[in-house]
């Protein structure tokens, strides 16, 4: 989950089947617990069984919940790599970035994740990608990074 | 002629752009509403060029919050087409809007099929991926054989997606593992990280899933050697600018592989055996000052932890979360303790040693870290630190958030019965808890406080003498009021007489103790309870003081209070004193030892989901005795119910063997038949009515409704709980008047644990006989009926105030009322 300060939900990828009211409950739960804490806390919080990381870049919460037997330290370098890559991608990415151009975002988190895995490691390789899909987009106009849908 | 054409729907950015001006929620709402059918018009023209423009703008308001579901088809649309933006947007709607639970996917079936065999690979990849993240089990099952065939394509994009591709379908049908097994064969052989990261993801799938999977890896196909050699390679490699994070080569691979590792490891030597040697090569050259080494690090922490690694590692890998503890970030610091919490339990001796790093943890500012810290500190108490540990808990729980001094107290309560090192240490550190978190104690702990005080039976007077000093600083918390309310009441002599001998005798009167106890049942800081146990602490010192009249006197104002339980007990305690006196010192005798009824669990940590949570909760069951100062109580409420007046003569000890058999006869069933005798009336002063014992052989009385002639009346209605009382007169005395209740409910739930108490003035007898059941049941189905003789010989204007309880939709209800509109009839 991507959430502002405002609690302004940017992006949401679930990898678990369920019901349009669970999501909404839970995106509200974890607006609830991560707004609320304290500057200097830690990153990681216990919600259900679930482990929940989350970090803050500028305006931005960027929030993932884990299985038992994940790496919460890894989370942090996972969450870490998807802000590398939409700064590579967008240049000097902020929120509104993402606001306009979620769909971008969204196909970025694809070639990164799939399935709650990581599918590939090389930032190189996920930015190749993304620039050679674009380019079969069928009109200039799409192609191009802000595009007028 | 063309029909006119509707302006070109608004661009997405245009529409963001424009519903961001939105001031209020209202506003927002209405141009979204406004758009959406906009949007669904140009749905219903089947307008294709404009169609992803569409759904991309609906993915847009999904996103705010609304409904979009009418979409969901257009998604399928935009898959089938041959545009590649249209295949795109469709893929990404049918991920955000479709789940296995709409029945649109299946639609899906086949536009994957196609689209997994295109020519293009990026079409190829936008169908693996949609398939691997919201695939049904249908659709898993149709199309594996596809996902199968990609996965032994040369071409590392789509091979990499494939495979976690496949991990979901494995997933989602587990029996068709098998059929991935041979395209796994040399997976590990790639060169390209991707690939090799999602190899490993679906290895330790497999591996996970099937013990048959995980031995076949581990013998035949040597995965372990492999994964070393790959794991070796990546440390020792120089920089790889595409995979470095932080001067570490790829660790999102280093991590996986090492879970992997623990998977193969786990209770096979072998496998441990071949991975010891890396391990210890990562555990000592991963660089520790960012995070990311950290990360690599836990991870292999917890995979020696997890092998049958030899003990040096073991001790390697504790101390490393040793060093954990004393970093800087918070994070690292949560995950150490974490983790040693995981493995407190095996390598107890290992952990101990870093007794001191946890203990210090508990003064951290952080939340999560101070929780992990205490439940960690709990599990590595022993005989041998226990003093030391208990200085620390005891200041952590004067200091600690609300939130947490529940658990502590309990905590400590449990590592104190455990550990204990002298009796005198166990009660004073009981004392510290109760005096500084009193009130966050449970409920629960009081009785067994109170047990483990009985059962120290050198340590009473110290026990009551600290119990009443702490009671004239504080009296607000309950639960330390409880326990020392019943102390005194049990131990108040040896408070009196100056016995102490652990420490400086109090000089103490028995009028100031008095005092002490009469204060709280005042004290508007008291709860009912805790008034309880004072009133029964006080009546059970008129036989250990001498100034009875005193007491007399107190038991004698409750007896009228409004509080029921307590007007209760004070008029049981004043027959007590006018006509059982002679009974009196045997009940109120000091109570022996109870016997611990429930087993103490061990306070060890249970494991959930490797989080742990302390049991201290759930360990320990509350002996059966609720009320231990119930006592007294008990015997005179042995056939009565809830009597506010007990059936006197059923306890009288010295009646004649026939009566007695008739007399439980006649409280059992509602007949009067065979009257018992009036032997009782002669060793009872005769000044008391002949209750109903009158006629020996009087016939069954309750039939004579007729007779009677009353007219039944309403007592109560309130919240859809309506008590009638219908009335017959016993006879041959017509002093009794017989009342059955009837108690019904209009409501739609049960009311369940259905207790009904009634009083009546002192110049009234009351009995009160068993309830037909304690469930009313719902919209007036039944009733439960109970039957009330009253007698009352001067013929005075019958009231009764009445006490309901019972648990309605869950939660507990209590209400008292007063009737005053008995019929002239029912008492003339």
């Amino acid at each position: 989950l991507l959430f502002s300060r405002q609690g302004k939900l940017r992006l949401q990828k679930w990898f678990t089947p369920l019901t349009d009211r669970e999501k909404k409950k839970v995106i509200r739960d974890m607006m609830m617990l991560v707004l609320a804490r304290p500057p200097r806390s830690c990153n990681f919080l216990q919600w259900r069984d679930l482990k929940i990381v989350y970090k803050r870049y500028a305006s931005l919460y960027f929030c993932a919940g884990l299985e038992d037997k994940d790496n919460e330290l890894l989370a942090l370098e996972v969450l870490h790599r998807y802000v590398e890559l939409l700064d590579k991608y967008f240049g000097n990415v902020c929120e509104l970035d993402i606001i306009f151009n979620f769909e971008k975002a969204y196909f970025i988190l694809d070639e990164f994740l799939m399935g709650g895995e990581i599918l590939e490691t090389s930032k190189l390789a996920v930015g190749v990608s993304m620039e050679e899909a674009d380019t079969l987009q069928e009109t200039m106009e799409e192609y191009m990074s802000k595009p007028a849908y | 002629m063309a029909l006119p054409r509707m302006p070109a729907p608004i661009r997405l950015r245009e529409l963001i752009r424009t519903i961001r001006t939105a001031r209020t929620q209202a506003e927002e709402r209405e141009m979204i509403q406004k758009e959406c059918a906009a949007i669904r018009s140009s749905f219903r023209e089947e307008d294709n060029t404009y169609r992803c423009r569409n759904v991309a703008k609906l993915l847009y308001m999904h996103m705010l919050g609304y409904p979009a579901h009418f979409g969901q088809l257009e998604c399928l649309k935009l898959i089938a087409s041959q545009k590649f933006t249209d295949k795109r947007i469709g893929y990404l709607g049918a991920m955000l809007l479709l789940d296995e639970r709409q029945d649109v996917h299946l639609l899906m079936t086949n536009c994957i099929k196609n689209d997994l065999n295109h020519s293009t690979q990026y079409v190829q990849g936008l169908a693996l991926c949609t398939l691997g993240c919201m695939g049904s089990s249908e659709m898993c099952r149709d199309l594996a054989g596809e996902v199968e065939k990609l996965l032994k394509t040369s071409n590392s994009y789509l091979r990499k997606k494939a495979a976690l591709c496949a991990v979901h379908v494995i997933r989602k049908v587990p029996e068709l593992m098998e059929m991935f097994l041979p395209a796994t064969k040399n997976l590990l052989s790639e060169k390209n990280h991707g690939v090799l990261h999602t190899s490993v993801v679906l290895l330790t799938e497999m591996c996970e899933r099937s013990p048959d999977m995980l031995a076949h890896f581990r013998k035949n196909e040597k995965l372990v050697p492999q994964l070393v050699r790959i794991l070796k390679n990546l440390i020792m490699s120089g920089y790889s600018p595409e995979h470095d994070v932080s001067g570490i080569s790829d660790p999102f691979l280093q991590v996986r592989i090492l879970r992997l590792l623990r998977i193969l490891g786990k209770g096979d030597d072998d496998s441990s055996e071949a991975m010891n040697d890396i391990l210890a090569q990562v555990a000592t050259n991963t660089e520790t000052s960012k995070n990311v080494g950290n990360a690599i690090l836990y991870e292999t922490v917890l995979t020696i932890m997890d092998i049958k690694s030899e003990s040096g590692l073991r001790v390697l890998a504790i101390n490393i979360l040793g060093r954990f503890l004393l970093n800087n970030d918070k994070n690292i610091r949560y995950v150490a303790l974490t983790s040693l919490l995981k493995t407190v339990q095996t390598d107890h001796n290992a952990v101990q040693r870093h007794r001191s790093t946890i203990v210090d943890c508990l003064k951290d500012l952080d939340v999560s870290i101070k929780r992990r810290a205490m439940e960690l500190s709990f599990a590595l108490v022993n005989g041998n630190n226990i003093r030391g540990m208990m200085k620390e808990l005891l200041y952590f729980l004067d200091s600690c958030d609300p939130e947490f001094k529940a658990d502590c107290a309990s905590g400590v309560f449990l590592a104190a019965e455990k550990y204990a090192p002298s009796k005198r240490w166990h009660i004073d550190t009981i004392m510290r808890v109760l005096t500084t978190a009193g009130s966050y104690v449970r409920d629960d702990s009081v009785p067994n406080l109170i047990q483990l005080i009985t059962n120290s039976v050198e340590m009473h007077a110290y026990t009551v003498q600290r119990l009443y000093k702490a009671l004239l600083d504080d009296i607000s918390q309950q639960p330390l009021v409880q326990v020392a309310s019943w102390c005194i009441g049990e131990y108040g002599d040896l408070l009196v007489s100056g016995q102490c001998e652990e420490e400086e005798p109090i000089q103490v009167t028995e009028d100031e103790v008095l005092d002490v106890l009469e204060g709280l049942l005042v004290s508007n800081l008291s709860t009912p309870v805790t008034r309880g146990y004072a009133l029964t602490a006080i009546m059970k010192l008129s036989t250990r003081f001498t100034s009875v009249n005193r007491i007399k006197k107190v038991v004698s104002i409750y007896g009228s209070s409004i509080d029921v339980e307590l007007q209760q007990r004070a008029v049981e305690y004043n027959a007590l004193f006018k006509k059982y006196d002679h009974m009196r010192p045997a009940l109120l005798e000091r109570m022996p030892i109870m016997e611990k009824t429930a087993s103490n669990g061990p306070t060890e940590i249970v494991q959930t989901n490797g989080e742990a949570e302390p049991s201290v909760v759930e360990a320990k069951h509350p002996p059966p005795v609720t009320q231990p100062t119930n006592q007294a109580n008990d015997l005179l409420d042995l056939l009565g119910g809830n009597d506010v007046v007990p059936v006197i003569q059923t306890t009288v000890p010295t009646k004649p063997a026939s009566a007695g058999g008739e007399l439980l006869d006649l409280l059992g069933d509602l007949s009067l038949s065979g009257g018992p005798a009036p032997a009782p009336a002669t060793s009872v002063p005769s000044s008391q009515p002949a209750f109903l014992l009158d006629g020996l052989t009087s016939p069954p009385l309750f039939n004579d409704i007729a007779a009677a002639g009353i007219p039944p009346m309403t007592a109560y209605n309130k919240n859809g709980l309506k008590i009638d009382f219908t009335f017959e007169r016993a006879n041959p005395n017509p002093n009794i008047a017989v009342i059955t209740i009837h108690a019904s409910n209009s409501t739609e739930a049960d009311m369940t644990d259905f207790v009904f108490q009634a009083a009546v003035p002192k110049t009234f007898q009351l009995q009160l006989l068993s309830p037909s059941s304690n469930v009313v049941p719902t919209l007036n189905q039944g009733t439960v009926t109970q039957v009330i003789r009253v007698l009352n010989p001067q013929k005075q204007q019958l009231r009764m105030r009445i006490k309901l309880t019972y648990t309605h939709k869950g939660s507990a209800v209590q209400d008292l009322a007063e009737v005053n509109n008995f019929p002239p009839q029912s008492w003339q």
